[in-house]
């Protein structure tokens, strides 16, 4: 986990290896293999949005990807951001 | 809509499932709350158990507690946990520890995904064994010392609470130091055998705030399996963990015969929502059974409503009504503004409570009632020779 470097919008990551998602009605589950630990995605959107970003040069086009309103995306940087210090995902 | 009410209206899948294995158990706790103690010959077959790991599988269900009885008197117990892990189905498993030994404990530690739970419900011999029986502090603490050795770290060590420890709280915060393990507290349930002896060790109200307060002051990293919800309304600062009684939404029971129950806490028909065997498995069960439709429908909060403290507490456990013959939309027994022991006491005054309907106890507890006559094997000792030959009356030789 590369946990030490802060996010940036505009560089490329993914989905931990060790997080298996799991679709549910008002997103998804995380599920950390490796710790054990549980959380949630609490939207669908951003589900995509973290589906997103292996395919996506950077976390910003990511966003552009799953159709994120304009007005909405400094609230799902914020959450990206989020779960890169949580290791959901993870620079590449 | 918030997360907790997409919760309290049913996942796709359980979050959190306990399956326990066996009712065979080589103990036998005053407290069980699944009554254990011997085989049932209608137990899921290692074919069966594996379909139901594929099942899981399929659901993402990440992880099951695995339970019993004690799971590891199971033949196949090992086999079944590595084809779990083996199949992205993480396993916590609950032992008395009877089975871990050096050699075990080492797999364990060098087996991913897999986590164990030792159950200890007194910091001292004294008050662990007379709930749980002579010698079962000497084996688990045995079995702590095997999984130190052998390098597995954080394992959990997960106690009951009663009258009797919770004034041990410290000390086995301490054990669990001691063993590099992760301290698990959970609430004493009024379920199976627990419901005989629930009068005599559920925490008094006194001690209930004692444990509350030492939950906001030393819990940071001690798990609850959010089993104490109803300390919430205690006081403003809520206990970490999910406020909500997770049964049929996002918890559920396998039991060892492929039952599925609404949660670990109530063995009873009432909560009976089908049986893996049945046609669609498991995953017809939780979507489509009455019992958890209706458990996932908007429920009220009864004459609980009008409580300032209705919004943090929730009304409590369905399984401590239920068991002790509460009406379920009703006040938990152990409510902490004392609308339980009011409630009870109304209770006592009339209705017949219901009792657990799913006995796998031992006839002969052996630590109720001591063989009194010694059965011999190999040659008779002089004092125990028969009176005739061919006529080893249990009576001969017994000395009153």
């Amino acid at each position: 986990m590369s946990t030490d470097a802060a996010f940036d919008a505009d560089r490329p990551y993914r989905l931990s290896p060790n997080i298996a998602l799991r679709p549910e009605p008002f997103g998804a589950l995380a599920y950390d293999f490796t710790t054990r630990k549980l959380s949630f995605l609490k939207t669908r959107t951003l589900v995509e949005v973290v589906r997103a970003l292996e395919k996506q040069p950077d976390a910003r086009s990511a966003l552009v990807s799953a159709d994120v309103p304009d007005g909405e995306r400094e609230r799902y940087l914020d959450a990206l951001a989020g779960l890169l210090s949580a290791g959901t995902i993870e620079a590449r | 809509m918030k997360l907790v009410e997409h919760f309290q209206r049913g996942l796709d899948a359980p979050i959190c499932l306990t399956w326990e294995l066996t009712y065979a158990c080589n103990l036998s706790c005053v407290h069980c709350l699944s009554s254990s103690g011997r085989r049932d010959p209608r137990e899921l077959s290692t074919a069966e158990c594996k379909a139901v790991i594929d099942e899981l599988q399929r659901l993402q269900v990440f992880y099951v507690n695995i339970g019993g009885g004690e799971p590891t008197v199971r033949p196949d117990f090992w086999e079944l946990v590595s084809y779990a892990v083996d199949h992205q189905v993480g396993v916590k498993f609950s032992t008395n520890g009877v089975r871990i030994t050096p050699e075990r404990a080492r797999w364990l530690a060098s087996t991913d995904y897999v986590d164990v739970q030792l159950s200890l419900d007194g910091a001292t011999a004294e008050v662990n064994d007379h709930v749980r029986g002579p010698g079962s502090f000497d084996t688990v603490i045995g079995a702590m010392e095997n999984l130190r050795e052998a390098g597995f770290r954080d394992f959990k060590i997960s106690v009951v609470l009663t009258r009797q420890n919770v004034g041990q709280l410290d000390d086995f915060k301490r054990i669990a130091d001691h063993y590099g393990a992760q301290l698990r507290i959970t609430r004493l349930r009024p379920s199976g055998r627990g419901a005989d002896v629930w009068d005599e060790l559920h925490p008094t109200a006194e001690q209930q705030l004692t444990l509350y307060e030492w939950l906001l002051d030393k819990g940071e990293n001690v798990l609850t399996g959010d089993s104490f919800f109803h300390l919430n309304a205690l006081g403003s600062t809520p206990l970490p963990g999910l406020n909500l009684c997770g049964a049929g939404r996002v918890v559920c029971l396998i039991d060892p015969v492929g039952d599925v129950y609404a949660c670990p806490f109530a063995i009873h028909d009432e909560f009976l929502a089908g049986n893996v065997r049945d046609t669609g498995g498991f995953t017809s069960v939780w979507r489509e059974s009455d019992l958890f439709e209706r458990l996932r429908t908007p429920q009220t909060g009864g004459s609980c409503t009008s409580c300032s403290a209705y919004d943090s507490c929730q009304g409590g456990c369905m399984a401590a009504k239920f068991f002790t013959g509460l009406p379920l939309d009703g006040p938990d027994p152990e409510c902490v503004k004392g609308n339980g022991e009011r409630a009870l006491a109304a209770v006592g005054a009339g209705t017949e409570k219901p009792r657990p309907d799913k006995d796998h106890s031992r006839t002969v507890a052996p630590r109720k009632r001591p063989v009194a006559v010694g059965i011999g094997w190999g040659p008779p000792e002089p004092e125990r020779i028969p009176d005739r030959a061919c006529d080893t009356s249990p009576l001969a030789g017994f000395q009153p």
